[in-house]
């Protein structure tokens, strides 16, 4: 994730409490979506950023999981991302979210 | 008359070493994590210029071989080397690192490179070998210094070090004590863009059999900024390119728009020499130094060698209608606007589905699509999928809401209508461009009818607006012969009027 | 119990998959509040 957005997530985290902070990230492969679930989770695992090393264990979602979808206004998700959702490759995208948020999360 | 395509050519620099020097993910990892694995391990991974030069995507590249030939290479490429491959293509060629900081000095108008004298005489014959550098362009090339000398200004006095094989053997200075915008830093990187753009554009003329002369206006697209503290991007890089280039006539400016960036500057050429403002535009750009490497921390950890270890160049020549070249139909202009918004579909709709709508075509009269055909084997690895066919995904998914297809066609639409992306990740370079010079030739071949080349740009990047943005255009075979047979009478007329009195007049002054 | 009502959301969007302005878009139908939104790219 980049340096300047792990910055940021710290900082939320740190001015409103991990538990208040939910993070929705519109990666577009599975991995790329799991990478960033385990930056705002069990730190960033590149080692590079703000998040190195700083269990944040956020809650934390890609777009398109069900659970999240169920939650949005069906118009304006079939308009913003409906398309989208058909080209992704939602059931690994969910893998990768669940296995992460299983393994991290603190406030599920 | 449409304007068209006279040509176009396509350039690589394998340059590993400015990889591990000037690659931002490289030197920003230099920064927060000095001792990482990654570093240490990257050298390890760097691939060598035979490697470079027998990798599939780079010979599709320089045009040794069509991106439908690469569609039946096996997935993934990097490890599946192209028999016969060259140096040189019919569109470009890739240049060794050693030549390349040859050709980089040749761009250096204000002594900021200097160069160890023993480099510069171990390289100097096989630079001035190489078809397209001429010999003004050899003369350009000092007789280096010391390499002492070379030491104390990237000790001392903040120079950027060039290296070839691991060793020293030049920099780039600072070329102003304190103003950052002529630091080092973006000195190099602007004179590395300067020296990709320089050879695009002397392909360019070569491939097309144009005179330098003949070209009268230069459009650079890339995405760098040259200028100094008063006034940042004052540019001009593309005049700067064309002196070198030996384009005598030309003047020109430069555009810019993140990765759409290319495709804004095609559709201001068309329209420049549509107008007859300039007969002959050529649209260039250089490559991006911060950009090698930037996947490269993926490729390290899953084994694969560092791919993202070129500059690239490209430039195309529009001209005035020939009545043979493939046309830019500026009728069929996409347009991501202000008020497009971010959702992919509707990003996608402006830019595909829009402009066809307005002249009552459809997606499927489209032969082949060009979005940003990065090479999936540097974006997959990375987590970034596969660009080229996730766009045709939306595309093909566009043309089933629409009722164009059904949704069974799905499936068969990307390699229909798609190609497989080819083009190193140097952000404007992938962007539409990479397909043109085959799109000609296709079109010309009478494989295919047109393409529609889309640019798209992350403008959010540069944090001046949260917008996207995109433009897109389509070629198409040359109509010209229609054109001419539209003579009106009363032109005929007209002409026949202005004979016969040129005729009188003779007839008066005998 | 809603995961997006009233929390507190930081989006990272994708240039290649779903932008940050799109996700956003969604979100504040479910109640949540954006209280950053940005769009990544790898290429």
């Amino acid at each position: 994730m980049d340096l300047e957005n792990q910055k940021r997530v710290k900082e939320f985290a740190e001015q409103y409490g991990a538990e208040n902070v939910v993070v929705v990230v519109g990666a577009a492969e599975g991995e790329a979506a799991g990478l960033a679930a385990e930056t705002v989770t069990a730190g960033d695992p590149t080692f590079a950023g703000p998040l190195t090393g700083v269990q944040l264990g956020l809650t934390t979602y890609h777009v398109c999981e069900p659970e999240l979808k169920k939650e949005f206004d069906e118009a304006v998700y079939d308009e913003q991302v409906g398309m989208m959702e058909m080209v992704l490759d939602v059931d690994d995208i969910v893998d990768e979210m669940s296995s992460i948020r299983d393994e991290y999360c603190k406030y599920l | 008359m449409n304007s068209v395509i006279k040509g176009a050519s396509y350039v690589l620099a394998h340059t590993p070493e400015m990889v591990i020097n000037n690659g931002t993910t490289q030197t920003t990892e230099r920064v927060v994590n000095p001792d990482s694995e990654y570093l240490k391990e990257l050298r390890g991974h760097l691939r060598s210029y035979e490697d470079c030069v027998n990798y599939w995507p780079n010979q599709v590249y320089i045009g040794n071989a069509h991106p439908d030939e690469l569609a039946k290479v096996e997935f993934p490429y990097y490890d599946k080397p192209k028999a016969d491959s060259e140096r040189y293509g019919k569109y470009g060629e890739i240049m060794p690192e050693a030549e390349f900081i040859l050709l980089a000095q040749a761009c250096d108008m204000f002594e900021v490179i200097e160069l160890d004298k023993e480099f510069v005489a171990a390289h100097k014959d096989a630079f001035a070998a190489d078809p397209v550098i001429t010999e003004d362009i050899v003369a350009k090339v000092v007789e280096g210094v010391e390499l002492s000398e070379v030491e104390h200004f990237v000790n001392d006095e903040h120079a950027e070090g060039l290296y070839f094989e691991g060793k020293l053997v030049g920099c780039v200075k600072r070329a102003h004590d304190i103003d950052s915008n002529l630091s080092a830093h973006v000195m190099h990187e602007n004179i590395m863009s300067k020296a990709s753009s320089v050879l695009a554009l002397l392909y360019a003329v070569r491939n097309t059999g144009i005179d330098k002369e003949d070209v009268e206006y230069v459009i650079d697209c890339a995405e760098e900024a040259c200028g100094d503290m008063n006034q940042r991007g004052g540019g001009n890089f593309a005049k700067a390119a064309a002196e070198v280039a030996g384009l005598m006539k030309a003047t020109g400016s430069d555009s810019r728009g993140f990765c759409a960036g290319p495709a804004h500057a095609l559709i201001e050429a068309a329209a420049l020499v549509k107008s007859g403002a300039y007969k002959c535009v050529a649209v260039t750009a250089g490559g991006c130094t911060a950009k090698l490497g930037m996947n490269g921390k993926d490729h390290v950890k899953k084994g694969l060698p560092i791919l993202e270890d070129c500059l690239a160049g490209f430039c195309v020549i529009i001209a005035e209608n020939d009545g043979v070249s493939p046309e830019i139909n500026l009728d069929i202009l996409g347009r991501h606007t202000v008020g497009t918004g971010s959702a992919p579909q509707n990003v996608i709709g402006s830019l595909v589905a829009d402009p066809l709508e307005r002249v009552d075509m459809k997606i499927t009269d489209i032969d082949k699509f060009s979005p940003e055909m990065q090479n999936p084997d540097i974006t997959k690895p990375a987590g970034a999928g596969d660009v080229p066919l996730a766009n045709y995904k939306m595309i093909a998914a566009l043309a089933v809401k629409r009722g164009e297809i059904d949704k069974a066609a799905m499936k068969t639409f990307p390699e229909e209508h798609g190609l497989t992306g080819w083009a190193p990740t140097q952000g404007h370079i992938p962007s539409g461009v990479p397909y043109i010079g085959f799109a000609r030739e296709d079109i010309l071949e009478g494989k295919i009818r047109n393409a529609m080349i889309i640019g798209k740009g992350s403008l959010f990047l540069g944090r001046m607006t949260n917008l996207f943005d995109g433009v897109s255009f389509v070629i198409q075979a040359n109509t010209g012969a229609e054109d001419n047979s539209g003579v009106s009478e009363e032109e005929v007329k007209g002409l026949i009027a202005k004979a016969m009195k040129d005729f009188a007049a003779s007839m008066m002054a005998e | 119990m809603a995961i997006l009502k009233d929390k507190k959301v930081v989006i990272i969007g994708d240039r290649d998959g779903v932008p940050g302005p799109a996700i956003e878009e969604c979100v504040k139908t479910a109640g949540g509040d954006v209280i950053f939104s940005s769009t990544e790219c790898f290429v």
